[in-house]
């Protein structure tokens, strides 16, 4: 495969709503012939884990999200209660969990992958999964949380694979 | 007449990209592969993958909702 169908990703991002980006982009780059590396870095190494199911997304500090019901009756679904409910709220123990289940529950109702489903699905058609050795360090991970078939490396092999190409993304 | 028939009725992007992907990369050249699909974003992205991966795109049909597109493997 030429240089010029190279595409690679940094993966900086741990939350539930951000981990599906860079396995969208990935997954369908690899379907159309590119040849793609994730590099996972930061709170984006969160995306190897065994376990995702520490995975969450928080309504703090997420201006933009977009809160509405995933059921009940369609002129409820239509409101966006984010903008309505004051952050102190989402400081209450649990709500990050009722938030990540709601979103959970939208995601199935519109067909969308599961985070599992993508990731395996991106090792499956060969993207090649990156993980960075300091902040692996510097978190404390043991090599043994993530999933098989992840490479442990720093920065300078983030280059060597993104050498030639042309299509690099940071999410 | 398809070879193979993909039914992606109900998933959504990039689920319809991704399983096309897997049925043509099981069939041999030349051979026709009917993707049902309900996503709507999946008429301009078949025909995106199309271009890129060089298949052929022979057809793409809508009925009520439910889009039908027939390749031709490469």
């Amino acid at each position: 495969m030429s240089d010029d169908n190279k595409m690679t990703i940094i993966a900086t991002k741990g939350t539930f709503d951000w981990a599906f980006p860079p396995f969208i982009i990935a997954s369908t780059g690899v379907a159309m012939d590119k040849e793609v590396t994730i590099f996972f870095t930061f709170y984006g190494l969160n995306l190897l884990l065994k376990d995702t199911s520490k995975l969450k997304v928080s309504p703090i500090g997420n201006p933009s999200m977009p809160m509405k019901m995933p059921f009940g009756p369609k002129w409820l679904q239509k409101i966006d209660f984010g903008p309505k409910i004051p952050n102190v709220l989402w400081n209450i123990p649990g709500a990050e969990s009722l938030v990540t289940w709601m979103m959970k529950k939208t995601m199935a109702k519109h067909g969308v992958a599961k985070l599992e489903e993508l990731r395996s699905m991106c090792q499956e058609f060969d993207v090649k999964f990156i993980a960075c050795e300091m902040t692996v360090e510097l978190f404390g991970f043991d090599k043994e949380d993530f999933i098989d078939g992840v490479e442990f490396a720093g920065a300078a092999m983030y280059f060597d694979e993104a050498s030639g190409g042309d299509h690099h993304l940071y999410m | 007449m398809a070879d193979e028939t993909l039914d992606a009725s109900g998933l959504n992007c990039p689920l319809p990209i991704l399983k096309t992907k897997k049925a043509l990369s099981k069939m041999d050249a030349g051979k026709v592969l009917d993707v049902i699909s309900t996503d709507a974003g999946s008429v301009k992205d078949i025909e995106a993958f199309c271009n890129q991966t060089g298949n052929k795109l022979v057809s793409t049909t809508e009925d009520g909702g439910k889009y039908v597109f027939t390749i031709e493997k490469v």
